[in-house]
C-alpha cells in the first residue's frame, strides 16, 4: 500500500488503494460464484434453467460492475486522499480484535463468560473504570441477559463450564 | 367498507392488554436503539426478532414495528441534542436541529421534529389504509413474469435513485444475490456454491447479513471517528409543547409537500434518507426563509423529519401488499412474518386478515404511543447517550451476537456475523450501499424463483417479459428507473440547449 499525507500531517493507506482492493475481493468472490455455479450447470436442464443458472449471471454482472469500479477509482483523480489515518485504524483493529476474540470463545466458555470479560476489557482499557466498576457492570450485563433471554422469553444461549458447574 | 370494518377489528385486537405494553415496551427499545450508535432500525429489529418467536404473530409484528417507529423517532433526539445522527435518515435533522438547541430552543425543535414525524407517519399509514388492500387485490392475479418485473422495478429503483455511484450499488446488490443464492437450489433441489462445506448448507441468512454490516460495521466506523458525546440540555415541558403545536399548523403546505415527497420515495424502495434530504432541499428552496436555512430555522426540522416518516413508514406498503420490502427494517420484518410461517404478499390480505389489519392498526396506535413518549421520555433517552462509549460499545456487541447466535442457534453465524461487520466497515468506507445488498439477499430466492418459472413457461425466451400490457408496463417502468440519471441529465441538456437561442 503506498503512503500519502493528508493536509492535517496523518498518514495512513490511500483511499484509492483500498477502493481497489474492495473491488477486487468483489471481484473474487464473483470468480468464486462463477466457478461454483458452472460446476453445478448453468444451461438448460430437463427442469427448465439449471441450479446455477441464475447464480452465474449474478457474479458476471458483479464481475463487470467490478471492472468498471476499479477503472473509475484509478481515473479519480483524488490522489492524495487517505482512507483513514494509522491511529484511526489502530482504533478500528482495537474493537475488532477483542470481538475476533470474543467470538472465538463463545463456543468454548458459553456467551455469558465471554460476554463478562469482553465487557471487562472494554471498559479497563478505554474507560479506565476502576476494578469494582468494572466487575459490577461485567457481571450485571449477562446476568440481566441470562434473566431475559433463558428465563423470560425462554430462548436458550451457548453456555459453557461455569454455566453447568452452576447447574443450568 | 369491509376492510373499515377489518380495521376496526385490528384496534380491538391491538388494545388488548398485553398488546399494549408490548407496543410500549417496543417503542422504548426502538428509541433506544435509535438513540445508540452501531443499532440502527434494522439491527435492533433484527437483534429482537428471536425474542419474538414464542408470540403469536399478530403480537410479534406489534412489537418489532414498534421498535421501528421508535427507531425513527429517536434518530431525531440525537441529532437534535448531539448534532449526532442516529440514524443516517435524520442527518438533514442536525443542519437546523442542532443549531436551534444551541440557540437554547431545543424543546422547541424537539416538538417540532416529534409532531412532524408523527404527521408524516400518520399520512403514509393513511395512504397504506387506502391503498394497499387495492394493490394486494390488483397483484392477486400476479404470474412469475408479473411478479419478477415487479422485483426488477424495485431493484432497478435502488440502482436509479441512490446516490452512490451506480455500478457500485449494481455490485453490492448482486453480490447480495450470489450470496443468497448459496446452499439449497429451491427449484431443482440441489446444492451449489457450497465447495463442500458444510455450514454453508444454509446459505448466508441476511438477519445475519444485517446485524454485521449495519451493526458491528458501524461500531467499527464509530471507534475510527473517535465519538465525544457533548450533548445540550433536554427539557421539555408542556408550556413549550403547546407553543410550538400553536406556531406547526402555519406549515401544512410544507407537511403535504413534505408527505407526499417521503410517501413517494418509500414505496419506490428509495427510502427515508434520500427523502429527507430531498424534502428539506426542496423547502430550502421554497421557503421565503430559505437563505436563513442552517441558523435554526423550524421549517428546517419539519421538512426532513416528516419526509423520513412518511418514507419510513409508507415502505411496509409494497412489503405488506406485494411482498416487496421497500428498505432494509421492512425486509427483516418481512423476514420475520417468514420465520412466523406467513407468506408475504397479496395473498396475507385474503388469508391472513386478522394479521394484516392488526398491522395497519397498529400502525396507528403505535404512533400515537410513540409520539406520548418521546414527548415525555426525552430526558432519560438523552440521558443514555451520556453512558460512555466504552461501556455502550461492548454491550451493543454482546447484543449483536446474541441476536445472531439465536437466529439458528449457531456459533458459526456469530463468526459470519463478524465478517459481515468488517465488510461492512469496508462498504461503507468506500461507498458501496448496502441496503440493495440486503434486500438481494431476502428476496433473491424468490427473485430467482420467479425468474426460472417466467423462463419455463416461455422455453428460455426473455419475451415473456413484455408478453402482455401489465408485465410491460412495469418491466418499462423498471427500465426507466434503472436509466433515470440518465434520462435527467439527457432531459436537462435538451430543455438547456432549446432554450438557449430563445434567450
Amino acid at each position: 500500500m503506498n503512503q500519502t499525507v493528508k493536509e492535517t500531517g496523518g498518514t495512513g493507506p490511500s483511499h484509492r488503494s483500498v477502493e481497489v482492493g474492495m473491488a477486487a475481493f468483489m471481484a473474487l468472490l464473483a470468480l468464486i460464484g462463477i466457478f461454483g455455479s458452472i460446476k453445478v450447470g448453468i444451461g438448460w436442464g430437463d427442469e427448465g434453467p439449471r441450479a446455477g443458472f441464475f447464480p452465474f449471471y449474478v457474479s458476471l454482472v458483479v464481475l463487470i460492475s467490478c471492472a468498471i469500479n476499479i477503472f473509475s477509482a484509478l481515473a479519480s483523480g483524488d490522489k492524495g486522499r487517505v482512507f483513514a489515518e494509522w491511529g484511526q485504524l489502530r482504533q478500528v483493529l482495537s474493537v475488532l480484535v477483542p470481538t475476533i476474540v470474543y467470538v472465538a470463545l463463545v463456543p468454548y466458555i458459553g456467551i455469558y463468560v465471554a460476554s463478562a470479560l469482553l465487557i471487562a476489557f472494554f471498559m479497563r482499557l478505554f474507560g479506565g473504570y476502576s476494578w469494582t466498576v468494572t466487575a459490577a457492570v461485567a457481571i450485571a450485563v449477562p446476568v440481566l441477559t441470562f434473566l431475559m433471554f433463558e428465563s423470560w422469553f425462554l430462548v436458550p444461549l451457548p453456555k459453557g463450564p461455569v454455566e453447568s458447574m452452576l447447574g443450568f | 367498507m369491509e376492510d373499515i370494518a377489518n380495521l376496526f377489528h385490528g384496534f380491538a385486537v391491538v388494545v388488548q392488554p398485553f398488546n399494549l405494553v408490548l407496543m410500549v415496551v417496543g417503542i422504548v427499545l426502538g428509541v433506544i436503539v435509535g438513540v445508540l450508535p452501531g443499532l440502527g432500525g434494522a439491527n435492533g429489529v433484527a437483534i429482537l426478532l428471536p425474542l419474538t418467536f414464542s408470540m403469536s404473530p399478530t403480537s410479534a409484528i406489534i412489537m418489532l414495528s414498534c421498535i421501528y417507529w421508535g427507531a425513527l423517532f429517536g434518530g431525531a433526539i440525537t441529532s437534535i441534542l448531539f448534532n449526532i445522527p442516529g440514524e443516517p435518515w435524520s442527518v438533514a435533522t442536525t443542519f437546523d436541529g442542532y443549531p436551534m438547541a444551541q440557540n437554547g430552543r431545543a424543546g422547541e425543535a424537539l416538538t417540532a421534529a416529534f409532531t412532524s414525524s408523527f404527521v408524516g407517519a400518520l399520512f403514509a399509514v393513511i395512504i397504506i389504509t387506502l391503498v394497499a388492500p387495492l394493490v394486494a387485490n390488483f397483484a392477486l392475479r400476479f404470474g412469475p413474469p408479473e411478479i419478477f418485473a415487479v422485483y426488477f422495478l424495485a431493484f432497478c429503483s435502488f440502482v436509479g435513485l441512490s446516490k452512490e455511484p451506480p455500478f457500485k450499488t449494481v455490485a453490492s446488490m448482486m453480490l447480495g444475490f450470489g450470496l443468497g443464492a448459496v446452499g439449497l437450489d429451491q427449484m431443482t433441489g440441489q446444492l451449489r456454491l457450497t465447495f463442500g462445506f458444510e455450514q454453508m448448507l444454509n446459505g448466508f441468512d441476511f438477519l445475519i447479513a444485517v446485524i454485521g454490516l449495519f451493526g458491528i460495521g458501524e461500531i467499527l466506523l464509530t471507534m475510527e471517528e473517535g465519538l465525544s458525546f457533548r450533548g445540550k440540555p433536554a427539557a421539555l415541558n408542556m408550556k413549550v409543547v403547546l407553543q410550538t403545536w400553536a406556531k406547526l399548523p402555519r406549515y401544512w403546505l410544507l407537511y403535504l409537500r413534505s408527505c407526499l415527497i417521503g410517501c413517494w420515495m418509500g414505496i419506490s424502495p428509495a427510502g427515508a434518507t434520500p427523502a429527507s434530504f430531498m424534502s428539506y432541499g426542496i423547502a430550502k428552496r421554497i421557503s421565503k426563509n430559505g437563505h436563513l436555512f442552517g441558523t435554526g430555522q423550524i421549517e428546517g426540522v419539519v421538512a426532513p423529519e416528516t419526509a423520513a416518516h412518511a418514507a419510513g413508514t409508507s415502505a411496509l406498503l409494497p412489503m405488506i401488499a406485494l411482498g416487496v420490502p421497500g428498505s432494509p427494517t421492512a425486509a427483516v420484518l418481512l423476514g420475520g412474518l417468514l420465520i412466523w410461517g406467513l407468506q408475504p404478499g397479496p395473498l396475507l390480505f385474503v388469508e391472513q386478515k386478522d394479521f394484516v389489519w392488526g398491522l395497519i392498526a397498529s400502525m396507528y396506535m403505535g404512533n400515537i404511543v410513540g409520539l406520548l413518549v418521546v414527548l415525555t421520555c426525552v430526558p432519560l433517552f438523552a440521558s443514555i447517550l451520556r453512558i460512555p462509549f466504552s461501556v455502550i460499545a461492548p454491550v451493543i456487541m454482546v447484543f449483536c451476537a446474541i441476536g445472531a447466535y439465536t437466529v439458528h442457534n449457531n456459533t458459526f453465524d456469530v463468526v459470519m456475523m463478524v465478517v459481515f461487520g468488517v465488510l461492512g466497515y469496508f462498504m461503507k468506507k468506500t461507498n458501496y450501499p448496502m441496503a440493495p445488498m440486503v434486500l438481494a439477499i431476502v428476496l433473491g430466492d424468490k427473485a430467482e424463483e420467479s425468474f426460472r418459472q417466467s423462463l419455463l413457461s416461455s422455453q428460455g425466451g426473455l419475451g415473456v417479459f413484455f408478453s402482455n400490457g401489465l408485465v410491460s408496463t412495469i418491466m418499462s417502468l423498471g427500465l426507466i428507473a434503472l436509466f433515470w440519471p440518465l434520462i435527467q441529465a439527457g432531459w436537462t441538456r435538451l430543455r438547456s440547449g432549446k432554450l438557449r437561442p430563445a434567450e
